[in-house]
């Protein structure tokens, strides 16, 4: 006979305000199997999580039931109560009043009445739970962080720190990321490469690093604590153990007119080449789309003048395959195409540019060695329109983002801050929607932009950009002023907005990673579990899951590192109990399940089973082996016999929820 | 007994546990408002959907059944969707044949980030089945308890 409990949580007045607890629990004390019902302020909290103990003890409750918030938010919590009042975990069932009930809902009795179906749905499946024990599953004690930008290298050396041999892929020649490519950053206007390049030295010294450069990832197989993962190594033409980076190759390489993307395209390269002067790992790479040597066989000169004999036409790319207990995802961002934003004339002409292109003109390791000059023709410009939220918060058009790309607006304030400095000459105008500074010393800093430098802030949008005559015709409206602008500028920096890295929905699907509209990756809870994926083992750092700063990217990471350090630190890991099990009695062998399991947890063994007349009779039969049964459930319907079930979710369980609705 | 002269439809909406049911706590969380006639069934992944729950909510005196699950592509088991299309569009040739309205039931892809076409999505679909009528065909009357 089942001897349930049911408990009715107020939420304080977020349930309460909208159910009348009281009449739900006093209406389910009525349920058959229910033995016990009451209602308190706050279940979460200790007295609550006492007062469910001690009904477990005292009532020898055979299942829990409590009507709270989304299981999404407290059922580990619950297991982790019932299981030290000495009741599986596994005989509990949440009944999600708040998130499904009470904030929806205004009507005080429809509300009350829905409360009650839901508990009634809860004590009807937790009638036919049955106790469930975890497996156990091994820990690789190796992490993987995918990106080699400030999120990946400051959670790999922190990793690392712990003692825990990390592997970084970047896709690119060399770690650093899009910091490399920065000029000075924001509030404190230190120079990126300074802080940035020291870390990234400490990243290829560490002993427990290995920087897999120019390398993607291409296979995830496994679950949290053994992932297989497939790394496709590119062939860079050159080996890395005896390329000493000393760039006589990059000199003398006959094909000059390669755009340099380091640079953003401002200027060119050669076909091999260093990114840039402090690269790590500092080896050569040739570009095959250039090198005339892998085009058609002639040239050669980049092998003839190394010394140390690196340069390999022959090299292949080359596939690793290695084990890992958890996988960090640091893809970071990329700014939008401006192609589609013509009325800013970004495709008319060279002297309207992208924040990212500024920066490189403002660098001193920069196309112009830190001179700010016009793109077009090389001249000093003496006006410079900014224009903030290119692609930001645009509302449901194709052209850009919904979201705020938070970025903007402080490094708009710093290129106009540097530009007055450098060139007192110039005047500054920035064009904004808002401007927003929601960080420690920003305010100070974009305050500082307008009232010390003399930078002109206006409120509005730029309407449109016309180059004319050498000079761009910019149009614009002045929302406080009521008035319409014409500025003859020299430049136009568009803030472009930020979008995650476009390998983000190809690596997500490896992954099983969730992601949002905007392949931003999703978070297991947006406040309390901000730096894991909803997928166990899986962990989030930078901007691949939100527009963000270097500080917060460097804070992210960190909590990152810190959680993969947890995760790895464990001797062996608890695996999700509810997972398919099949009937052997039932099962005819037909393999239909077989086909249908993503995750190959499906086997088949031949069992001998009692036939009549003392006869044995041997049969094929499915096994599932629970350490790599994820759960989904799809072999439970494709199985035409019914004996393949869901632990935790099976037919019965989910029929008595039906019934219990449908009442 | 309840008074039949205001008659609302009774809803079974089988929810994802990682898209669609976080999307229906997001609506939740941002208090968007949808009819309490629906009542959502927590399941790991759409394709868990045996079409027979689907029959059997009919038979108990369901007016409308949805399944909401991961976007194409984004299911967290990685093709758990597509079964639980190939299987939603057998049962609706079913349905058809059997002569329950088509709009009955209804399959949606939901996100965990979409909690306004979650409650957008319910307040249009308690709508039609309301537009519908009751569901006299499949239910079985014998389950009437009351």
């Amino acid at each position: 006979m089942q001897r349930i409990g049911v408990f009715v949580c107020w939420c304080g007045s977020n349930i309460a305000a909208t159910v009348d607890v009281e009449r739900v629990a006093q209406t389910l004390a009525m349920e058959p199997g229910v033995v016990f019902s009451t209602d308190y302020q706050y279940m979460c909290s200790q007295a609550g999580q006492e007062l469910i103990q001690n009904a477990i003890r005292e009532q020898r409750l055979t299942g829990v039931v409590i009507c709270s918030c989304s299981p999404r938010m407290h059922e580990a919590t619950f297991r982790k109560t019932v299981e030290k009042a000495g009741l599986n975990p596994y005989l509990l069932e949440i009944a999600n009043i708040r998130e499904q009930c009470s904030w929806i809902h205004k009507d005080r009795e429809a509300a009350t009445q829905k409360a009650i179906i839901l508990g009634r749905a809860a004590i009807a499946k937790v009638q036919l739970n049955t106790p469930l024990t975890a497996g156990q599953s091994p820990v690789t004690k190796r992490a993987l962080v995918i990106g080699g930008g400030i999120a990946g290298i400051q959670t790999a050396l922190d990793i690392a720190d712990a003692g825990f041999p990390v592997d970084i892929v970047e896709k690119k020649p060399t770690i650093g990321g899009k910091m490399t490519q920065l000029d000075k950053t924001f509030p404190t206007l230190d120079c990126a490469a300074c802080i940035l390049t020291p870390k990234m030295v400490d990243a290829a010294q560490n002993e427990n690093i290995e920087i897999l450069s120019y390398a993607q990832v291409e296979k995830v197989q496994g679950f949290v604590g053994s992932f297989t993962v497939t790394i496709r190594k590119k062939a860079r033409y050159v080996d890395e153990t005896k390329c000493t980076g000393c760039g006589l190759c990059t000199e003398k390489c006959p094909q000059k007119k390669v755009p340099n993307e380091f640079n953003l395209g401002l200027d060119t390269r050669r076909a091999i080449y260093i990114p840039f002067a402090q690269a790590v790992p500092k080896v050569a790479t040739i570009d095959p789309d250039y090198c005339s040597m892998l085009k058609s066989g002639k040239c050669g000169v980049c092998s003839r003048v190394c010394t140390a004999g690196a340069i390999n036409y022959q090299q292949q790319d080359t596939l690793l395959q290695r084990e890992y207990g958890a996988i960090v995802v640091a893809t970071g961002f990329n700014p939008i195409s401006l192609e589609k934003f013509d009325e800013f004339a970004y495709s008319q002409s060279l002297d309207v540019v992208s924040s990212l292109e500024f920066e490189r003109l403002m660098n001193a390791a920069g196309p112009t060695g830190g001179t700010l000059l016009r793109p077009s023709d090389g001249t000093h410009p003496h006006t410079l329109v900014f224009v903030q939220c290119v692609g930001s918060r645009c509302d449901g058009g194709e052209k850009g983002k919904p979201y705020c790309s938070k970025i903007c607006c402080m490094y708009t304030a710093k290129h106009a801050m540097l530009c007055r400095e450098k060139y007192p000459d110039t005047e500054v105008y920035v064009f904004y929607i808002d401007v927003r500074t929601p960080g420690k010393n920003f305010d100070e800093f974009y305050r500082r932009a307008v009232e010390e430098y003399g930078v002109h802030y206006i409120k509005g949008m730029v309407g449109k950009v016309t180059p004319q005559d050498g000079k761009l015709k910019v149009q614009a409206s002045d929302l406080l002023g009521g008035q319409q602008l014409h500025i003859d500028a020299d430049m136009v920096v568009l803030a472009a907005a930020i979008e995650p890295d476009e390998s983000a929905r190809s690596l997500a699907t490896m992954l099983t990673a969730s992601m949002d509209t905007n392949d931003f990756f999703t978070e297991a809870h947006p406040k309390l579990r901000p730096v894991e994926s909803p997928t166990a083992g899986i962990f989030l750092s930078g901007a691949c899951q939100g527009p963000k700063d270097i500080p917060e990217t460097v804070a992210q990471a960190g909590a990152a590192a810190a959680k993969v350090i947890g995760l790895l630190s464990r001797s062996h890991l608890t695996c999700n109990p509810c997972v398919a099990r099949s009937d052997e009695a039932m099962c005819n062998g037909c393999s239909a399940c077989e086909k249908v399991c993503p995750y190959g947890a499906i086997t088949y063994v031949d069992k001998d089973f009692r036939g009549p007349n003392r006869t044995t009779l041997r049969r094929r039969v499915a096994q599932v082996n629970p350490a790599v049964c994820q759960g989904c459930g799809a072999c439970t319907v494709a199985c035409p016999s019914g004996a393949m079930d869901l632990q935790g979710f099976s037919n019965a369980q989910i029929l008595a929820e039906v019934d219990a609705i449908c009442k | 007994m309840q008074v039949k002269s205001e008659w609302t439809p009774t809803i079974v909406a089988f929810c994802c546990n990682w898209c669609s049911y976080a999307g229906a706590d997001l609506s939740g969380t941002n208090r968007l408002q949808y009819p309490a006639n629906v009542k959502i069934i927590r399941i790991p992944c759409s394709c868990r959907l045996n079409p027979m729950f689907v029959l059997r909510a009919f038979q108990r005196g369901a007016d409308g059944v949805i399944l909401c699950g991961c976007h194409p592509g984004d299911c967290h088991y990685t093709t758990g969707n597509y079964y639980a299309r190939r299987r939603m569009t057998l049962l609706f040739s079913l349905l058809d044949y059997l002569g329950i309205e088509r709009e009955r039931t209804r399959v949606e892809w939901v996100s965990a980030a979409e909690g306004a076409k979650f409650a957008a999505t319910m307040n249009d679909f308690v709508q039609t089945v309301t537009q519908l009528g009751e569901n006299r065909r499949l239910e079985d009357l014998r389950c009437k308890s009351e």
